[in-house]
This record gives structure tokens, C-alpha cells and sequence, in this order.
């Protein structure tokens, strides 16, 4: 007893508190970069599901011959009240086809969000599917699958996410898409690593003596004790996913007029920048502060989660 | 060392080939037949079998994908649709300023970012070491795009007529032609066409005003870089100083750090000979995977600094759906990163001896 480590100690403490994941949620609330990142997409969850209470027009509808309304042509550098501007009536001024920047800005939130989330979820099965098949079953099915991860990684990401989308054609679906297919590999790859030093575990072998099925293997004691580094890459995905859409829509690829979305306001103003340069600056500091908020939870995570990958 | 060269290289040759047959799957999964996307709508099913068959079109699929690997290697990547030249000719043209930016972006990041991270690490929870890595989470978590339209509105429009204010867009001042330095030698005469080498040099405008001793147009080139560089550098700048900040904060905790300062060695060089040299490793290997993001940001910037380089091209390219075009570039930077990857684990094998030998 006397010859055991403190590091088995804390180990085994861990175990009787019973959950790794609440020592876990514990570790993440004394991070300060965690806490701001839960903080800022927290706000932004709720700014994107109440979007219609928390914006003050419709994004999509022009403001000419609205009763009410100056009247302000598009072609006029639009107003700020926020910058000493007469006219209260849009908090970030008028966008290029007269309709509410701010509102704009607001209702984006809902898109970059979903995009983020769902690319991210969807790679994340499709790669640790793969990954959970290739380092279980070894041999040639591995080294096929690999070799195409290989190969997909071969190309810059966001180069292949146009490949695809040019071929598919433009639109959020298949940028979404695009993007999605370049996350597979980093998925695949980390899972498969945590699946090879799994399978030789004792917990592992025991089961598989006992005469487990390999899907009750897999999905009972290899997937719960891998998905923990996949967690942490996927919440830092999703800020560099948000990243690769904004820029898909920035190229016209991705979401299209009239949809708000952050990307695609940069793209539509981006003409403009010399008259009007605001119409420019908010859509890229939304954009910033979402990817900061993944960022930093991913960050806080890893630290809190993984402390072999601790990068202090 | 030798063995692991040659191992790298035959790695990277199935990975070269997978590259291929997926630009070859990608090309032929566009919708529509490729002989009106080529000669027209109006062209007759006659013309389109001769075309079929001059192109080995009619021919089964690995058998198009042997012709279409057989040019790539022999350097002919077809005809661009839009253009009416040769893919190729159109590289040798473009090429040039993306190679320009992605060096300058990317020397911009190691020689801002390395040292930045070092310092951070050698002072580690100081003011300074705060302010880099609040910076570098920023950084990280911008847009290359909207980075350079908010520089080019900077130093273009809020310090215009200060001395600080810089070109917003193309290579080099309106009007200016700088003369080849294959042509300055006296190698060629004006109006020779030179060799596509020496085009595709001679096009790197800093190159060619180091190589003609040209000081004029190296200021007007570096000045019109700076901006677009800044731009694509600024994400590898973080990744860059975050790696070389913890990669730094573990050697110098490492017993060898502890033995160099309790023999007595200077601080300079416990730090500069023992910890640093251990902590570039991870930062090279770092520096190698940004090859992948400066490419990325040269496709999205180039767009906003007016500059014709192959991302300008690739991007105008998928608008006007100018398939081999766009075919052609994407194949030739996935081959280029696949080298340039290459490389880097041929550097890292060498600075690492451990490497080599597993």
C-alpha cells in the first residue's frame, strides 16, 4: 500500500467518485478559457433559436416603401446608430439591397450553427464508423480504408470542398457536404488508434472470452472508452467547419441570396467595402466570436478531458 | 537515412495515384456530355465520336484513366474550356504569384510566430505570454477573407496618405513591366519564347528583381505582398507560436534542461542550445501540416487583393465551369502537397534520428 503513486491514488479517488465525465464537467468549470466558450455559444444558441424575438426585422425583406421608413436608396452609405446616426430605426444600418443588417447578422447565427453542428456530427459517424471497421478488423479491410483517408488528406481541405461542391454544384446542402467529406479522415484516424489499443485490453479480451459478439464489443466497451479524444476534436472542428462554410459562401459556393448567412453578406458586400465598410466588419466579427467560443470549449476540453494531451 | 528516404517516397507514390483516380472520378462524375461542354451545343454527333476517339473518350474507364495518368506525367493536363490553352501554360502563368505569397505568408509566420511562442514559453503566465495566446485564439478564429478586407480597408483607406499606406490590390504598380532577368543576362533575345522554367521564375517578381538587381521593383513587389501575406499568414502564425510556446514549456522542464543549468551553463545557452533545438521537432512537423492552410487562404485572398494567381483562376474558373481547368490545378496542389509533405517527414526523420529508425 505504502508503494503506491500518487497518480494511482487520484486514478483510483476518480473511480469511487464514480464518473469520469462528472470529474470531467468539474475540471472544465475551474478552466476559465472553458467557462467563456460555454458562455459565447451558449448566448449564441439561444440568440439563433430566438432569433425572431431577438432581431427587429425580417432578414429577407427590403426596406423601400416600407411605411415608416426613410426611404434611404441602397446605393447611399447606410446608417449606424450605433455611430451617431439620426435615424434609430436599424441598429447596424441598411445592407446594400436595403434590408436590416442586423437582423441579418442575427438570423445567420441559425445557419452557421446548424452548418458547424451538423457536418461535424455527421463526419464524426461516418469517420469513427470507418475508423471502428478498419482498426477492428484489421488486415486488408484497414489498409483499404486507410489508404483512401490517406489519400482524401492528401488534398487541402478546402480545395477538395470545392472540388466536390463544383461538381455537385453550388448550395448549402452540398457544401455541407463537401466540408463534411473533408472531416472524415480525422475521425477515422482517431478512432481507429483508440480502437488498436483497446482491442488488447484486458477488459477487452475477457469479453471477447467470454464469447461477446464483436458489435456488443464494439459498441459496449470500445466505443464508450474511445469517444472522449473524438469529442474534443469534433467541438474544435465545429469552429474550423463554420470556418470552411463561411468561406464556401464567400465564393458564391455555398448558401445563396436572399439566406443570411455570414459568409454570404461578406460575399454580397464585399464590393463595397471603400463606401461602406460596416456591411463588411460585423458579419466577420460574428463569425470570429462563434469559432473563438468552439475554439476555447475545445481547448478547456482537451485540458479537462484528456490530460496526456495536455498542451498547457 | 537513405532506406528511410526511399521508404517516404514509395509511401507517397499509392497516395499520388489515389490523388489521380479521384481528380479522374471527380472529372468524370460532372453531369453532362463533354463534348458539347467542349465544342458547343451545336456540334454533330459526328464531330463529337472524332472527338471521343482523339481523346480516348470512347474507350473503357481504366483505360481513360491510364491515358489520363500517362499525360499527367508527361505534363498535359488538356485544354482549358474557357481560355483555349493548354492547362499547363495557364499553371506556368499563375503559379508564380501563389508560390510568392504562400513563401512570404508563410516566412511571415515562422519569423513572427517561432519567436513569439519561445518568449512566451520562456516567460511563461508574464503579460506577454497572456497577450500571445489571448492573440493567438483570435487568430486562429478568423477569416482569412474578411482578415484581408478589414487590412486592405486599414492601410488602404483609414492610413491613406500616410507614409504607412500600402497598395490594396494587384502584384505591381499599374504600368509597370518588369524585364526577365533571362532576357536582362542577354540569355534571350526580346521576343524568344523562353523555356517554362525560366517563365515560370522569372514571374516571381521577387525573385526576378534579386536576380536582375532591380531595387525598385523589389520595394514595389514587397509592398504589394505585404498585405496578402499578413492575411494568409496570420492562422499559421498562431498555430505556429501556440506549438513552439508548449513545445518549448515541456523541454524546459526535461531533466537534460535541468542538468545543462545545474552545470552551470549561461542562460543563453541552456535555452538556445538544449531546450529550443528538442523543441523545434513538433514545430516543424507544425509549419509542414500549414502548407495545407496557406494554399487555402492564397484561394481566398487572391480573389480580394486582385492578385491572378492559381486560387483567383480556380475560383473564376467554377463559375464559368471550366472542368479541366479546374480538374488540372486541383490536381497539381494536391501533388504539390503531397510533396511538400514529403519533405517535411524527410526533415523531421533527419533532425530526429529516433524516426528514422522506427
Amino acid at each position: 500500500m505504502e508503494r503506491r503513486q500518487p497518480a494511482t491514488l487520484a486514478l483510483a479517488a476518480r473511480y469511487r467518485s464514480g464518473n469520469l465525465w462528472l470529474e470531467a464537467l468539474r475540471n472544465l468549470r475551474r478552466s476559465p478559457s472553458a467557462l467563456l466558450g460555454m458562455g459565447i455559444i451558449g448566448a449564441l444558441v439561444l440568440i439563433a433559436l430566438f432569433a425572431p424575438l431577438v432581431a427587429t426585422h425580417d432578414p429577407i425583406k427590403t426596406m423601400i416603401g416600407v411605411p415608416g421608413e426613410t426611404g434611404r436608396l441602397p446605393s447611399k452609405p447606410p446608417c449606424i446608430p450605433l455611430l451617431g446616426c439620426e435615424e434609430p430605426l436599424h441598429i447596424l444600418g441598411l445592407d446594400l439591397n436595403a434590408r436590416d443588417l442586423y437582423s441579418r447578422v442575427i438570423f445567420g447565427a441559425r445557419t452557421s450553427l446548424s452548418v458547424g453542428v451538423i457536418t461535424i456530427s455527421l463526419s464524426i459517424v461516418v469517420g469513427t464508423a470507418l475508423g471502428v471497421c478498419a482498426g477492428y478488423a484489421g488486415g486488408r479491410v484497414d489498409n483499404l480504408i486507410m489508404r483512401l483517408m490517406d489519400v482524401v488528406l492528401a488534398f487541402p481541405a478546402l480545395l477538395l470542398a470545392i472540388s466536390i461542391v463544383t461538381i455537385l454544384g453550388p448550395g448549402l446542402t452540398n457544401a455541407l457536404l463537401g466540408i463534411t467529406i473533408t472531416f472524415i479522415p480525422q475521425y477515422a484516424r482517431l478512432s481507429r488508434a483508440s480502437v488498436l489499443s483497446l482491442k488488447e485490453q484486458e477488459f477487452v479480451l475477457a469479453e471477447r472470452a467470454l464469447g461477446a459478439s464483436p458489435q456488443r464489443i464494439v459498441l459496449a466497451h470500445i466505443l464508450p472508452n474511445a469517444i472522449t479524444p473524438i469529442i474534443v476534436q469534433g467541438t474544435l472542428g465545429i469552429g474550423t467547419a463554420i470556418l470552411d462554410a463561411a468561406a464556401l459562401s464567400f465564393l458564391g459556393l455555398g448558401a445563396q441570396p436572399p439566406t443570411p448567412e455570414w459568409g454570404q453578406i461578406l460575399s454580397e458586400s464585399r464590393n463595397y467595402l471603400f463606401t461602406s465598410p460596416h456591411l463588411v466588419f460585423f458579419p466577420g466579427i460574428a463569425i470570429m466570436i462563434t469559432v473563438l467560443g468552439f475554439n476555447l470549449l475545445g481547448d478547456g476540453m482537451r485540458d479537462a478531458l484528456d490530460p496526456r494531451l495536455n498542451r498547457s | 537515412m537513405l532506406t528511410f528516404v526511399l521508404k517516404r517516397l514509395a509511401y507517397s507514390i499509392p497516395v499520388l495515384l489515389g490523388i489521380l483516380v479521384v481528380t479522374f472520378t471527380l472529372a468524370r462524375a460532372i453531369p453532362g456530355d463533354p463534348c458539347l461542354a467542349v465544342l458547343g451545343e451545336r456540334a454533330t454527333e459526328d464531330i463529337c465520336e472524332a472527338f471521343f476517339r482523339r481523346n480516348g473518350l470512347n474507350e473503357p474507364l481504366p483505360a481513360q484513366l491510364l491515358i489520363y495518368i500517362r499525360n499527367f506525367l508527361g505534363g498535359d493536363l488538356g485544354d482549358s474550356l474557357r481560355f483555349h490553352r493548354p492547362v499547363m501554360e495557364l499553371l506556368v502563368d499563375r503559379l508564380p504569384t501563389t508560390v510568392e505569397l504562400g513563401f512570404f505568408a508563410l516566412l511571415f509566420a515562422i519569423s513572427v510566430g517561432v519567436p513569439l511562442g519561445v518568449l512566451s514559453a520562456y516567460r511563461h503566465k508574464s503579460a506577454l505570454d497572456v497577450g500571445t495566446m489571448i492573440g493567438a485564439n483570435i487568430g486562429v478564429s478568423m477569416p482569412v477573407f474578411w482578415l484581408g478586407l478589414m487590412l486592405a480597408y486599414l492601410f488602404a483607406v483609414l492610413l491613406k496618405d500616410t507614409p504607412l499606406a500600402l497598395p490594396p490590390s494587384g502584384r505591381l504598380t499599374p504600368g509597370a513591366n518588369p524585364t526577365p532577368f533571362y532576357i536582362a543576362a542577354g540569355w534571350l533575345a526580346e521576343g524568344d519564347e523562353p523555356l517554362g522554367v525560366l517563365r515560370f521564375l522569372s514571374r516571381i517578381n521577387t525573385l526576378n528583381a534579386l536576380l536582375t538587381l532591380n531595387g525598385e521593383l523589389m520595394i514595389d513587389a514587397l509592398r504589394h505582398l505585404i498585405l496578402p501575406a499578413v492575411a494568409v499568414g496570420t492562422i499559421p502564425l498562431a498555430i505556429i507560436a501556440r506549438m513552439s510556446r508548449s513545445s518549448v514549456l515541456e523541454s524546459l522542464s526535461q531533466d537534460y534542461v535541468r542538468t545543462a543549468r545545474a552545470k552551470g551553463l549561461r542562460e543563453r545557452a541552456v535555452v538556445g542550445k538544449h531546450a529550443l533545438k528538442n523543441a523545434m521537432l513538433p514545430v516543424i512537423t507544425v509549419i509542414g501540416l500549414n502548407f495545407g492552410l496557406v494554399i487555402s487562404g492564397a484561394v481566398l485572398t487572391e480573389t480580394i487583393f486582385s492578385l491572378t494567381g492559381v486560387g483567383r483562376t480556380l475560383v473564376d474558373s467554377i463559375t464559368s465551369r471550366d472542368y479541366t481547368l479546374v480538374q488540372g490545378f486541383t490536381v497539381v496542389i494536391a501533388a504539390g502537397f503531397v510533396l511538400i509533405n514529403m519533405v517535411v517527414d524527410m526533415m523531421y526523420g533527419f533532425l530526429d534520428p529516433r524516426i528514422r529508425f522506427n
